[in-house]
């Protein structure tokens, strides 16, 4: 479990880190709090030319609000946005999916944009910026793009970034989910991967689901808020069977499914007696 | 709570007894534990990697070093061919041709067998190698499920031995058929215990030297014992035992039994260093470790009781079958025989039938793991006595008493031939049900269930074995066979204390360090006996075999510390406190009887003025040993040996004493189930032990919290997966193999009563392993209870939980009707791991479709990632491939054959996929047909994934195989027609569907 040869970068602000991925592509992978990284590293699934670590950079540092906007800089630990004081009135949903993410101790050193670049199919965080619908900020040498949440994870582990390009930043829109937000994972160990995870946010008379897990990412449905309760059923139920799910281990597509069918309803309810 | 102190202990201090924290952990808390790894090393060292085997089954053709001898820093490349040329294959208690070396050799037989080692400059170096040692296999068929491995047309394992089943031997005792025929019912269970380990901390780790000057090897290992391995392992170096020196260093990250399994590797690395010439060290990563460390054996039993109306069991019937996995180690099969004496538990039964059975199958090995065969016969048992109680309509707590030995039956004779020491199983129960702890908890229940709640509840009483009888598993061995090889039989234990000339006290023993705190309990044991604190005492616990005494049950495992080790101490001790009153004896002008010792001083009784330090008295044997008695020798350093005549070999009736003293569990537990999330909670754990005298109950603690966890983890998570068709290991990594944390353990309740075991001086017994044994029956108990369930499978998962408990699910949404069953046509591959089919359709003529497939120059387009695509001959193309999901890629060679060709109508295609990070195999059908739309392609697909990928990616595999299947069939359809094809299903794929997999598989 030691890590094929690579060379090591840690640039001294962001223009030297994208004159790097220009140069290198996708010979390099970015090195954020290298929780998933790391063991990719030294299990050798991954054999990057180039580490790029980005951690340091005290631009990518920052947590602020803009336009409506949280940002979320690319070098910001999980631990320090749970524990930035506005979390909860700014972000209810965020901080309540977050304690779920890993452990403790990961998310000292995990960062936020790293996960949703990492775009695991069971985490957390991409499924927080698909159900608030936020946006990626992605910056080359070229300049700046910001992609919905929809149009930046592609699949499993893949998302649009280009290789030249940096996630400088994540956004998340302001005040999502303060008249209802929930959220509940079913692992087998508290800190797994999930094996489905559920978060429901109600705003401006509709309420959003979205599912982990299941499918090769996050897919969210949208509902009005006044749905009946069969109309409810039906929707998930339909909502199962698209995802489909799949056998592991761990969890079998069936169980999957009815963890679906099980998690949306009680989130929905926690979420619409909220007001 | 503790029993006085027994006559015939000469404790005077009274330390032995107390909760003293432990001397180890200032220095592990402070990070200055010493582990082999800490260790320096010669500055020529070279750092060794073992190449694993992918196949879990197969004939190793060829193995080619050229290119990991290239690497600069690789120094050598070791293979099988190599080991067997300068070495014994390990011995085994069985006398079949199951020859095993260090290395395979000709074969390999389970994922993660050595194959070959590179030794390099570092590790990583030595990494970089072991990538690229090109093996060609030819694979074999696999049997990975012990009940097929012993049909009459399972692969063998080992041909030689003409059978997977290695060893069947039939036990009666008592009349078993006639108390059959005479019971009113008869009451079966049927279990089936997992395959799991406990994994410690830290892994194998081997230093080892070959010293041309004598021919003699030095090694330093985690090496945990028995030392009856040590034998072993010098017949397969070909040195005698004193030519193997074998040192074990003073701290070690956990063992479970584990680590006896080290002693392959402690060959292995020896051979090494000879063949380089240079000290090797290697220490075991985890993904080694979980693939081919060590388990325990699965079994499977078939337990009959004969049953009177009342819950009276008079007679037992097991079948067992238990599950070596590809080689027997010595000593296997331990665990079939480890608690052959005491197989009617805790229960008075006086008629029992057994039928044990040894079957190999291509899984890891299996060997020593906490509990050693315990857990899976209490299972069975304890599964039973809630099974007669719900068949009878009887409390499962009132079944069990009315089975139990009772308690004027001690020394109790069991009918396999344990002679139970002590106990009073009956008070052990009234002290665990009482005060309101039964009231509470069938309250809980009571409550829960009236709320709607799924809850139940367990009980388990277990008999805890402590210090084997080294002779138990001769019993495998038939009357005429045993008496041919001479008896086996025993235990010795040793220690030494030695006092210098200003009386520091030191000592050794023949226990191996894991974690437990036998330091500090030995140093108590001496410290009563001298009259010093226990901090005055130093124990040496590393182990020099060149050095030390030892014999072959030295070691820490099968609970043998308390009635062995200890009992050593404590006769070590008293023989240099006899020595020292007799010398102060002479210098007091008194009797040794009446020579005292106490604060650290020695005395006269009758004239307490009359007085020295310890260190003066004890000094005088080195100072003035003219001053020693002329019946003693000068200086001071004393071996306390302790062989116990209770434990003698097998009687011809094979009745055996498989043991030394037998402590006493009694569990209870509430658990809920989750009816959202299908998981167990245990609501109230209570634990009641009677484990003789306890040396030090924080210690015992320790050892009963870490089992319950243990316990927990066999019960509710651990489980060592295969794929049952291929033999590839599932769970590679700690994101598979569940092992609880912190917050997956409850709080448990402890209680202890004593009740001293009369063999023992000391009156203790074992009692590190006895919740790994009760605890996992006892949730499974509780969640039958909760479910009323007849059959439970370990571990409880939610998966397995959502299987039984959910309702159907109803049909899936109906997709469009296809003109051939892509569907149907998935029949043909129902048995790969991963399946799929498929229907699309293309606005094109088949022709175009047909040439596209078949051309590598176009080929080579359409499958993801490929570099180069050869015909090699026209229905076997070779490609090289880059293939992955996100970062995760790799470059791999897949071997792609054709049949069933009918042009423009149908293919079959079939191949293999092998790169660093895993291989895959894979078949599939494509069928061709007109339509109005152009030409509908049908296809349908098996991919099994192997190597790497399977072991740690198993969460991943299978949506990246739709992923690339996918990405296929989106480049077919670019390249061959007008666009637009139209799917008409959600699972791709075809005939790459193998390529894919294999694609996919690399994940």
């Amino acid at each position: 479990m030691k890590p094929a040869a690579f060379t090591y970068m840690r640039p001294d602000n962001v223009d030297e880190a994208l004159q790097i991925l220009t140069e290198y592509g996708s010979e390099a992978r970015v090195l954020a709090g290298g929780q998933s990284l790391m063991a990719m590293l030294n299990l050798r699934l991954v054999e990057p030319g180039v580490l790029l670590d980005i951690s340091r950079l005290p631009a990518l540092r920052h947590i602020r609000l803009d336009n409506g906007f949280i940002e979320v800089g690319a070098a910001v630990t999980q631990a320090e946005l749970l524990a930035w004081p506005d979390l909860e009135r700014e972000a209810p949903f965020i901080a309540q999916a977050l304690p779920w993410v890993g452990h403790f101790q990961t998310r000292n050193r995990g960062t936020v944009c790293g996960s949703i670049s990492h775009a695991d199919p069971s985490s957390e965080l991409p499924l927080s910026l698909a159900l608030l619908q936020g946006e990626a900020v992605l910056r080359s040498s070229k300049g700046e793009r910001r992609l919905a949440a929809r149009d930046y994870q592609t699949g499993m582990l893949q998302t649009a970034r280009r290789e030249d390009e940096l996630l400088v930043a994540v956004r998340f829109p302001v005040g999502l989910g303060r008249a209802g937000a929930s959220f509940q994972e079913v692992s087998r160990r508290h800190g797994d991967f999930a094996i489905v995870s559920a978060g429901v946010i109600r705003h401006a008379g509709r309420i959003r689901i979205g599912i982990g897990g299941v499918a090769d990412r996050p897919s969210c449905i949208e509902l009005d808020e006044n749905v009946s309760a069969a109309n409810l059923t039906e929707r998930i139920e339909q909502l199962a069977w698209e995802l489909g799910g799949y056998d592991d281990i761990h969890a079998s597509a069936r169980f999957r499914r009815d963890l679906v069918r099980r998690l949306a309803p009680k989130l929905v309810s926690e979420v619409l007696s909220c007001a | 709570m503790y029993a006085d102190v027994k006559k015939n202990t000469h404790s005077t201090q009274g330390w032995v007894g107390r909760s003293l924290e432990r001397h180890e952990d200032a220095a592990l808390l402070m990070g200055q534990g010493r582990y082999v790894d800490d260790f320096p090393i010669a500055p020529n060292t070279l750092h060794a990697a073992v190449v694993r085997a992918s196949h879990a089954h197969a004939l190793i053709t060829a193995i080619d070093t050229t290119r990991a001898l290239a690497v600069p820093g690789v120094r050598h490349v070791i293979t099988g061919e190599q080991i067997r040329a300068i070495s014994d294959p390990f011995l085994t208690v069985l006398k079949q041709p199951i020859d095993q070396w260090a290395l395979a050799v000709e074969r390999v037989r389970y994922v993660g067998e050595a194959v070959a080692v590179v030794l390099a400059d570092d590790r990583y170096i030595a990494e970089d190698g072991a990538a690229l040692v090109d093996i060609l296999y030819e694979p074999l068929p696999v049997v990975v499920d012990p009940v097929a491995a012993v049909r009459s047309d399972a692969p063998l394992l080992h041909p030689a031995a003409g059978s997977n089943q290695l060893s069947v031997r039939e036990f009666v005792y008592g009349e078993p058929d006639a108390a059959f025929a005479r019971a009113e019912r008869t009451i079966s269970v049927d279990i089936e215990y997992p395959r799991s380990s406990y994994t410690p901390m830290e892994c194998f780790a081997v230093v080892a030297e070959y010293r041309p000057g004598d021919k003699s090897f030095d090694v330093l290992a985690n090496f945990q014992g028995p030392f009856s391995a040590h034998p072993v392992m010098a017949k397969a170096l070909r040195v005698p035992g004193s030519r193997l020196r074998l040192r074990i260093p003073p701290d070690s990250g956990g063992s479970f039994g584990i680590k006896l399994s080290v002693f392959p590797y402690i060959v292995l690395m020896g051979l090494a260093a000879r063949i380089s010439g240079r000290p090797v060290k290697w220490i075991e990563d985890r993904l080694e470790h979980l693939q081919a460390a060590n388990s325990g054996p699965n079994r499977i039993t078939r337990l009959d009781a004969a049953v009177e109306p009342d819950g009276r069991v008079t007679a037992l019937r097991f079948d067992n079958l238990e599950d070596y996995g590809a080689y027997l180690r010595a000593p296997m099969p331990g665990p079939l025989y480890r608690m052959h004496g005491a197989t009617t538990g805790a229960y008075d039964i006086r008629h029992l039938a057994m039928v044990n059975r040894v079957v190999v199958t291509n899984k890891m090995p299996a060997a020593l793991v906490r509990g050693f065969g315990g857990p899976q016969l209490y299972l069975a048992l304890e599964r039973l006595m809630q099974r007669i109680a719900v068949e009878l309509g009887l409390d499962p707590l009132e079944v069990i008493r009315r089975n139990l030995i009772s308690a004027d039956a001690f020394p109790y004779r069991t009918p396999a031939g344990a002679l139970y020491d002590s106990g009073d199983y009956q008070k052990a129960i009234e002290i665990a049900t009482g005060d309101g702890r039964l009231t509470d908890l069938l309250r809980r229940r009571d409550e829960a269930r009236a709320a709607g709640k799924l809850y139940g509840i367990g009980y388990a009483a277990v008999v805890e074995p402590g210090m084997s009888n080294m002779g138990y598993l001769s019993t495998i061995l038939p009357e005429e066979i045993r008496q041919q090889q001479g008896p086996k039989n025993g235990a010795v234990s040793m220690v030494r204390v030695n006092v210098d000339a200003v009386g520091g006290v030191s000592m050794t023993a023949d226990v191996t360090v894991q974690g437990q705190g036998h330091a500090t309990a030995l140093s108590q044991i001496v410290a009563d006996q001298l009259g010093l604190h226990p901090r005055d005492i130093s124990v040496n616990l590393e182990i020099d075999t060149q050095k030390d005494a030892w014999s072959i049950a030295a070691g820490s495992y099968s609970c043998r510390f308390s009635p062995g080790t200890a009992v050593a101490a404590h006769l070590a001790g008293k023989q240099v406190r006899d020595k020292v009153a007799r010398i102060a004896a002479g210098l007091f002008k008194t009797t040794e009887d009446d020579v005292g010792f106490g604060g650290g001083r020695v005395f006269s009784i009758a004239q307490p003025a009359k007085s020295m330090p310890f260190g003066r008295a004890a000094g005088t044997a080195h100072w003035s040993p003219v001053l020693v008695p002329d019946t003693d020798q000068p200086g001071i350093s004393e071996t306390g040996i302790w062989a116990p005549q209770e434990l003698a070999p097998p009687t011809g009736g094979d009745e055996i004493n498989t043991s030394l003293t037998y402590g006493f569990v009694f569990d209870m537990c509430g658990i809920e189930i989750d009816p959202l999330t299908m998981q167990v909670k245990v609501d109230r754990y209570v634990s009641m032990h009677d484990a003789g005298k306890l040396i030090n109950p924080l210690l015992a603690e320790g050892q009963i919290r870490g089992a319950f966890v243990q316990g927990l983890a066999t019960a509710l998570y651990e489980e060592i997966v295969y794929d049952d068709k291929t033999g590839a290991l599932q769970t590679g990594t700690f994101a598979e193999y569940l092992v609880p944390t912190a917050c997956e353990v409850p709080q448990i309740e402890i209680i202890h009563m004593e009740t001293p075991s009369p063999f023992t001086p000391l009156g203790a017994k074992g009692l590190a392993e006895g919740n790994c044994m009760s605890t996992p029956v006892c949730i499974a108990n509780a969640v039958a209870d909760a479910l009323s369930l007849r059959d439970v499978r370990l571990p409880i998962t939610p998966n397995r939980l959502n299987a039984v408990l959910a309702t159907n699910e109803g049909p899936a949404p109906t997709l469009t009707s296809n003109v051939v069953d892509a569907a149907a046509m998935e029949k043909e591959f129902a048995e790969a791991t991963i399946a799929g089919s498929g229907t699309l359709t293309v606005a094109t003529e088949a022709g175009n479709i047909w040439d596209t497939l078949l051309n590598p120059q176009t080929l080579k387009n359409i499958i993801p990632g490929c570099h180069t695509v050869t015909a090699l001959r026209p229905d076997h193309f070779q490609a090289e491939v880059s293939l992955g999901v996100g970062p995760v890629r790799g470059r791999f060679i897949a071997d792609v054959y054709l049949s069933d060709l009918v042009p423009q109508r149908q293919a079959k295609l079939s191949g293999e996929l092998r790169g660093p990070l895993g291989k895959a195999e894979g078949k599939g059908r494509i069928i061709l047909s007109l339509t109005p739309d152009g030409t509908r392609i049908d296809y349908a697909y098996g991919v099994d994934v192997g190597g790497k990928v399977a072991s740690v990616g198993g969460r991943m595999i299978r949506r990246a195989a739709d992923m690339i299947i996918g990405q296929f069939f989106e480049r077919l359809v670019a390249l061959s027609g007008d666009g637009d094809a139209t799917p008409t299903k959600k699972t791709r794929s075809g005939l790459m569907a193998w390529l894919v997999g294999l694609f996919g598989g690399q994940k």
